[in-house]
């Protein structure tokens, strides 16, 4: 139990130091950017603003105060819950998150899920049969689709299913001029599925070679070798012996890839105009939103940690040999 | 799990020539294909960047494999020029990015303790953010453009060969030629320099071809959502997202050449990087 707290502990420490340095580089980044906050909050009203209006709007934000005191105020309504205000989407940043979080889990959830799946199932199999041709279908599909630019391969989906074929919608998360909640669950099954198809499709392959490569691994080892000797078939290893020690790695690299995975869905989401945390990122990052950029990274920055910190403890439920043990 | 009893691994192929054949002839011809590339598009010369408007989003056919975009430039010319672009990008970030790797693993091996603890600390805050996030932090930071993107890409590719060059070293540390130089009186630096550094050079190597497939896909991305080259130069990122604005047209082969071509630059970058692997460490890659 105490073995637990301390892990825990020390988790959240390295957190919230993450944190904090992600803070410190990305407001210092932002302070950096040649991007004029003001001329970019003006857009094309620049023309019509004088010198003396810019200076009340650079008081009113306090931009003209040193940067030090800047990041200082900044982290204090941070600290007390208070995002900013999003001039891009014209709402609180704490709203477009969770707006755009609520569209993009579907996504995300569903890509992590079925890649997961697919990869893990395809790898046991390659793995457990290497050589054959499933195997080396496994394989080349995976160099391949693992070099493949996601954004290029989302074009090619929406070449063939919504140009060519007709079968899915061309943009969106729901049909253009309805409203979010007006859209019905089958619409939002439309919309998502090629993106879901983009980010599983190429997902699959890290997994799959992950798992195959501990299969092959497993495959060749003593207990295998027994299990054979006592008359088991080879399917029957691999599912019995096979599959279960490959779990433990397959999940690891799982959750440890929701970093890759969010970089998928920025691109995917930038292909099908999907609105989500990705297209949000991107049109922060060019519309030179400040607060919903620096937020955004913060709270991917948990998102992947969570998911590195459930790969980790994960590993320990699992494993009865690491049975509280202390991170190193 | 068990050293000791050493099952060879599954024979592949029984006739002809052997996985290590195999990967080399992959190796060379990814290599051949790489320098005709390059040598191409210095060939082209213009072609391809001038604009002729007579011949304006041509279908591919046998005089143009790849078709002709809105301009009328032919496809298959830009597409070259775009891949040289990436090669060049993909050159300078990788390159860098291995120097930063070497130096922060070799700081982080030789100059004791804290400084373990300071690189390893690096490497998690690097990590902590998905990497498309943090280009597009840097990039914004410095405005966007071609320098943006090659800091970008260049500054942030190291995590990872940091991870295993740390790694390499650590074991190294306990070698016996190491422990004698330590006790004939040599310092750290001395050892990093002489004996650390000559001995991680096919690492290094390894690390260098292995990260332009990175550098170059991360490049083409940041282009395409809009934070990287400038739309006039014709980077494969940038001949993608115009060919998003002729998709409902159905002007199906602006998009699928020049990425295609792209993913075959990078399996050609990977081909090399698994042949250099093997030359470098025979025993891996037996599988």
């Amino acid at each position: 139990m105490i073995h637990w707290l301390a892990l825990i502990a020390t988790r959240l420490l390295r957190l919230a130091l993450v944190l904090a340095a992600v803070a410190v580089v990305g407001f210092a980044l932002a302070k950096l950017s040649p991007v004029d906050p003001i001329n970019a909050y003006l857009g094309a009203d620049m023309v019509r603003v004088g010198p003396e209006q810019r200076a009340l709007i650079a008081e009113k934000w306090g931009l003209d105060l040193p940067a030090q005191v800047q990041f200082g105020k900044w982290l204090g309504s941070l600290l007390s819950g208070d995002l900013g205000y999003s001039m891009t989407y014209n709402a609180p940043v704490a709203e477009v998150l969770a707006a755009r979080f609520k569209t993009s889990l579907p996504l995300l959830g569903l890509a992590w899920l079925f890649a997961g799946l697919i990869g893990f199932v395809l790898g046991v199999l390659a793995g457990a049969f290497p050589g054959t041709w499933i195997d080396r279908i496994t394989r080349l599909y995976c160099y391949v689709l693992a070099s493949a630019p996601t954004f290029w391969f989302a074009i090619l989906l929406l070449m063939v299913f919504s140009v060519g074929l007709g079968w899915t919608p061309i943009c969106c998360a729901g049909p253009i001029g309805v409203l979010p909640q007006d859209v019905t669950p089958w619409q939002f099954l439309q919309h998502l599925i090629l993106p879901l198809l983009a980010l599983i499709v190429l997902g699959v392959a890290q997994i799959a070679l992950h798992t195959r490569a501990k299969m092959v691994e497993i495959m060749q080892s003593d207990y295998a070798l027994y299990a054979r000797a006592q008359g088991a078939s080879r399917m029957e290893i691999a599912l019995r012996h096979g599959a279960r020690n490959a779990a433990l790695p397959a999940i690891t690299v799982l959750f440890a890839s929701l970093g890759e995975l969010f970089g998928g869905s920025v691109l995917a989401e930038q292909v099908f105009a999907y609105p989500g945390l990705g297209s949000a990122t991107v049109a922060a990052g060019i519309k030179g939103d400040v607060p919903l950029l620096l937020a955004l990274a913060l709270f991917l920055t948990l998102f992947v940690f969570t998911g590195n910190a459930i790969a980790d403890l994960l590993y320990r439920v699992i494993d009865p040999r690491l049975h509280g043990e202390v991170a190193r | 799990m068990s050293e000791a009893i050493d099952i060879p691994a599954v024979m592949l192929r029984s006739t002809g020539l052997n996985n290590r054949a195999w990967t080399l002839l992959a190796a060379l011809t990814g290599a051949l294909v790489i320098a005709s590339v390059a040598m191409a598009a210095v060939l082209l010369g213009g072609f391809g960047i001038d604009a002729d408007f007579t011949t304006r989003l041509a279908p591919p056919s046998l005089s143009r494999w790849f078709g002709t975009d809105q301009l009328g430039h032919d496809m298959l010319a830009r597409t070259i020029h775009g891949l040289n672009v990436s090669l060049w990008v993909g050159l300078i970030a990788a390159t860098i990015s291995v120097l930063i790797a070497t130096l922060l693993a070799l700081f982080a091996t030789t100059c004791g303790r804290w400084a373990d603890a300071l690189v390893s600390f690096l490497i998690d805050a690097a990590m902590g953010l998905p990497h498309l996030v943090l280009l597009i932090l840097i990039s914004f930071a410095l405005g966007g453009g071609t320098a943006a993107v090659i800091i970008a890409v260049a500054v942030t590719h190291w995590p990872r060969l940091t991870r295993i060059l740390r790694a390499e070293i650590l074991q190294l540390r306990h070698a016996d030629f190491i422990i004698v130089s330590r006790r004939m009186g040599k310092s750290w630096a001395y050892i990093g320099y002489h004996h650390f550094l000559p001995h991680l050079w096919p690492q290094l190597l390894v690390g260098l071809v292995l990260l332009f497939p990175h550098a170059i896909l991360h490049e083409a991305a940041l282009t395409f959502i809009g934070f990287g080259l400038e739309p006039s130069k014709p980077a494969i990122g940038v001949l993608l997202s115009d060919s998003m604005r002729y998709l409902m047209a159905g002007k199906w082969w602006l998009g699928l050449f020049p990425g295609l071509c792209l993913l075959m630059l990078v399996l050609c970058f990977d081909a090399i990087g698994n042949g250099l692997r093997l030359l470098a460490d025979p025993r891996q890659e037996q599988l």
